[in-house]
């Protein structure tokens, strides 16, 4: 066992509990290549991300209350009577939209390199089962200030499961736990949402062990071959990730301080009523390109359908690209539609929060009828025909056709 | 002899585990049904409603099991432009006189078949839709003087509660 460390006490504890050797193991001897780019950031700064909700999370739950008359006026409570109840609340609010954005950007890195290829299809879906985690979390935390958004929006997304043939309106009197959304429903989501963040970490920790397993990939997306391939985790990447936590954390602190309520709804500081919707719903930034899809087909089982399929699709990518070279770096024409795919599911979030009539409609059809060509058509096309340059032979060979240099 | 032996412990295994998923199942059930509606949501079951103050033209919207319900006074010519509606042009063919007990009242459950939402057309000064009934703001179905849908992603009409009248002027729901 290689437990020689200084500390005595250490020692003795890692003899009998070898959780400073398993930390060793994992954030500090850990072999990672040394061609990672500031892509490779966003993993641990979706960690970081998870642990500020949790925190922030547990300081409003001390001052929360989960019931129909209260909630709001707890949550106005927090903002101007509880000690730095307004930072806390500023935080959670806007550490959820931080979080979604590490974590799309953190996804669509892997779909640029390859990195849910062989052997790591597990490891990719393990992320994607965070992702459908993290909307439940999220769409359950929007409810519970009972704000008019709050209260509709939930209507709206609870409602998506009476599409279910045949079960779905007991489906969705269950998950209300009446009939209509009421003190129940808000009752259970509190609960819920303080649940699942924690059923997060340990999906995280199963994640971090499937990437132990074979390494990061890397921008080059060929395998580990020499040991000069690699550097030690710790100082290399623990001083990149500081630096990038530090980035992360200025533009972080410039929105909580600067403009907390710039990715907000105004609709929600107007307590839920149940007998009026507001004239323009939408959901949270986040969930505006499902919401698109969702609204682009003009049949209910039929869009909610797509809505999730949008999700299934991202499970299967390991079996519809089939391309051998793992990195997008090397596929030219795959590049091209993979520009074509980040704009359209940047176009899909503009036509989300826009209302459904006129152009939008048919701009929202052609968009979503994009990104699942993308997925179902030109990704399984293209790994029969893409015409890949020549691999580097290891990460420390350097290769003057991709390097640019003799 | 030896062969005897291992089926009957397969067989064994089999049913006690057959029998273990059914215990869990059993177990589970009460855990899944406490989330169902109690008994005292389902008893608020009844709501009545005074028509008299209700003028020919004017809506009402009361709360019955935590939805609203839409009553409306329908005018003559509302009442005509339902029921001169082919059935064959209704995504969801309905007459009219199966969906209201006296034609003057139409009483339906004041929430949009495709996601929830509320309609709007109950207030004077609210768009009532092409079809001057309900227009709904989240995703633009359109509904009718006798509630019917006619455009837009809701696949049904808005649903006719379980009414009774109790009195000439006095309706009770549920
Ligand atoms: C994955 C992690 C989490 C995400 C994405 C998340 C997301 C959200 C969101 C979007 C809101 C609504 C904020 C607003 O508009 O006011 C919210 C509210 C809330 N969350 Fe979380 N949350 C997370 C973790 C937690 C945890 C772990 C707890 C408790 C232990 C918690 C407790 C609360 C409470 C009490 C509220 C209501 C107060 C408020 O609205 O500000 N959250 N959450
Ligand atoms: S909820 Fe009414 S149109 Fe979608």
């Amino acid at each position: 066992m290689a437990a020689n460390f200084s500390n005595s006490l250490v020692r003795w504890i890692d003899h009998r509990l070898p959780v400073f050797s398993y930390l060793r193991h994992a954030a500090y001897d850990y072999p990672t290549p040394k061609n990672l780019n500031y892509w490779w950031n966003f993993g641990s700064l979706a960690g970081i991300s998870l642990a500020i909700m949790i925190v922030s999370g547990i300081a409003l739950a001390m001052n929360y209350t989960p019931h129909v008359n209260h909630a709001f006026d707890s949550v106005e409570r927090i903002m101007r009577d509880v000690n730095y109840g307004w930072l806390i609340r500023y935080i959670h609010m806007n550490g959820a939209s931080f979080f979604f954005i590490v974590v799309y950007i953190h996804i669509f890195r892997g779909v640029y390199f390859g990195s849910y290829k062989s052997p790591r299809e597990l490891l990719w879906i393990l992320g994607v089962i965070i992702l459908l985690l993290m909307m439940a979390t999220a769409f359950m935390g929007y409810v519970l200030p009972w704000g008019q958004m709050s209260f509709w929006g939930a209507t709206v997304i609870t409602n998506l499961f009476s599409a279910v043939p045949l079960i779905g309106e007991s489906l969705v009197t269950w998950l209300w736990g009446g009939f209509s959304i009421d003190n129940p429903t808000l009752n259970r989501f509190f609960v819920l949402h303080y649940l699942f963040p924690f059923i997060i970490v340990s999906i995280v920790l199963l994640h971090i062990v499937a990437l132990h397993r074979f390494g990061s990939n890397n921008p080059l997306g060929i395998d580990i071959k020499y040991p000069n391939d690699t550097i030690p985790f710790h100082p290399y990447y623990t001083i990149k990730d500081a630096y990038g936590l530090g980035v992360f954390l200025i533009l972080f602190a410039g929105v909580v301080f600067f403009a907390p309520n710039f990715f907000g709804e105004p609709d929600n500081y107007i307590p839920s009523n149940p007998l009026s919707t507001p004239l323009h719903i939408v959901p949270e930034w986040y969930f505006l390109p499902f919401y698109a899809i969702l609204r682009s087909i003009p049949d209910k089982l039929g869009g909610v359908i797509s809505m999730f399929g949008s999700i299934v699709v991202l499970l299967l990518l390991p079996w519809l690209d089939r391309s051998p070279v793992r990195s997008g770096h090397f596929r030219g024409v795959f590049k091209i539609f993979f520009g074509i795919l980040l704009i359209d599911i940047v176009a899909l979030g503009y036509l989300g929060g826009k209302p459904s009539r006129g152009m939008y409609v048919i701009f929202s059809r052609l968009a979503t009828a994009y990104y699942f060509a993308y997925f179902l058509v030109i990704l399984p096309v293209l790994s029969k025909f893409d015409s890949s340059r020549l691999l580097p032979k290891s990460i420390s060979t350097p290769m003057p056709e991709v390097n640019g240099i003799e | 002899m030896n062969n005897k032996n291992t089926s009957r412990r397969d067989f064994l295994i089999t049913t006690t585990n057959a029998f273990g998923i059914v215990g869990v199942a059993c177990f589970a059930w009460p855990f899944i049904d406490q989330m169902n509606p109690a008994a005292d949501m389902l008893a608020l079951a009844k709501v009545d409603c005074d028509l008299s103050k209700i003028t020919a033209g004017q809506s009402a919207t009361l709360i019955w099991r935590g939805k609203p319900i839409f009553v409306r006074h329908r005018t003559a010519q509302e009442i005509e432009k339902a029921n001169l509606v082919k059935l064959a042009d209704l995504p969801d063919p309905e007459d009219d006189s199966s969906r209201a007990q006296r034609p003057e009242y139409l009483i339906v459950v004041g929430i949009c078949t495709h996601l929830g939402c509320v309609p709007l057309g109950q207030n004077p000064n609210e768009p009532k839709g092409e079809y001057e009934g309900w227009f709904c703001p989240c995703h633009g179905s359109q509904y009718d003087t006798s509630g019917r849908i006619r455009k837009g992603p809701a696949p049904t009409n808005l649903p006719v509660p379980k009414y009774r009248y109790v009195s000439d002027t006095v309706v009770r729901i549920g």
